[in-house]
């Protein structure tokens, strides 16, 4: 394998630039190396003004989401021999505003994320001494959903939230779902207004793709269909019995 | 509540262009998916003229199937029969993921609700295909 690769990243400064721009960076092609240590390896190297966001860089925390060659991946868990002989398109993550560089403002999802309430709601409080026993299996109805980093590439790869700026999208409503399916959990009916208004569920088409790049398995399309069905069971029981309608 | 983009610098919007679905073979598989819905629209609309074509007696039948041996006609159909099948497919595959059903702690596999899907596609086509072929 040729010792080197090109990578192609967008470049934006608010200060001067009207629009963004690629600059190409030769960097070493090492078998172990993630885009994320090429991009390390600019900054350290070549030029120090790239901008750009990581952490943790083991698939955990969630920053380092970008457009590799036109799809959403975590940078930290992409090789670069996989894209080998090259050139490797680097551009910020879509559907998101872009601060600078390879840096976008996630105001947006954090403020969608806030609304579906993604935490144990209790009508009365338990005493500090006692505990919320959960079996295996009142774990595992919602475990799958609890494994979301808040990375937002489902966010980047779905073209109704693209397209919809006012949908909720996937992740803030696969938590909400991670919630309402939590046997400790007794908020899901504070959360039906919120998920099944119009930009809720209602907004997916179901295009799935969201489900395709998560980094960590989590199937927000499947959280997004099966409320769809858990909200419509809701509505018949509203329709056929008015009052004391919830399931709970 | 405080806006949180209110102090933000300036950033950049992209514009998601219209011919976004053209960008990857998945977006456009979603697509032809939802587009599959007029061909099964179509469908519908050839089996209501043929219902009242058989209603208005056996000569207008029989200009009903001439008609339907124009080969526009033909060609036009067999996309529609290609697109119906496709939309069934996608139906089917995508119902797993919609019903996470249950049992005794462990959610039923994919195949135990899109296999009986297709059990019964292939039951009731076979069952229509031998009351159509066998005079």
């Amino acid at each position: 394998m040729a010792n080197r690769i090109t990578l192609e990243v967008t470049r934006y400064d608010p200060a001067h630039d009207e629009k963004p721009r690629l600059d190409a960076f030769e960097v070493p092609l090492r078998k172990e190396w993630v885009v994320l240590d090429a991009l390390n390896y600019i900054k350290d190297h070549l030029d120090g003004s790239l901008s750009f966001r990581w952490s943790c860089r083991m698939g955990v925390c969630g920053s380092c989401g970008m457009t590799v060659n036109g799809v959403p991946k975590l940078t930290c868990a992409t090789f670069l021999s996989d894209y080998a002989p090259g050139p490797v398109r680097v551009e910020p993550m879509r559907n998101f505003p872009v601060l600078r560089d390879l840096v976008v403002d996630t105001s947006d999802f954090l403020v969608k994320l806030s609304k579906s309430k993604p935490w144990i709601i209790r009508k009365v409080e338990k005493p500090l001494d006692e505990e919320y026993f959960q079996t295996p299996e009142q774990l595992d109805a919602y475990k799958q959903f609890s494994m979301c980093i808040n990375c937002m590439l489902c966010y980047a790869a779905c073209p109704v939230y693209g397209l919809d700026p006012l949908f909720s999208g996937p992740a803030a409503i696969a938590l909400a779902q991670r919630y309402n399916l939590d046997s400790r959990d007794e908020g899901a009916s504070d959360r039906l207004d919120i998920l099944s208004q119009h930009d809720g569920i209602w907004g997916c088409t179901f295009v799935g793709e969201c489900t395709q790049v998560c980094p960590k398995n989590v199937d927000p399309a499947g959280a997004i269909q099966q409320y769809k069905l858990t909200a419509t069971m809701e509505w018949v029981k509203s329709l056929v019995l008015p009052r004391g309608a919830s399931s709970e | 509540m405080i806006n949180p983009t209110e102090y933000l610098p300036k950033s950049y919007h992209a514009r998601v262009s219209t011919y976004w679905w053209l960008s990857r073979w998945a977006y456009l598989k979603f697509i032809l998916r939802e587009a599959s819905s007029v061909f099964v629209a179509w469908f519908v609309v050839v089996t209501l003229l043929q219902i009242r074509a058989l209603a208005r007696g056996p000569a207008d039948y029989a200009e009903f199937q001439h008609w339907l041996r124009n080969p526009l006609l033909l060609a036009l159909n067999a996309v529609s029969l290609f697109f119906v099948i496709f939309h069934a497919v996608t139906w089917f595959n995508l119902a797993p993921k919609a019903m996470a059903i249950r049992l005794r702690g462990k959610r039923l596999p994919s195949i135990a609700i899109a296999g009986p899907n297709y059990v019964a596609w292939v039951v009731i086509s076979a069952a229509v295909a031998w009351i159509l072929l066998r005079g």
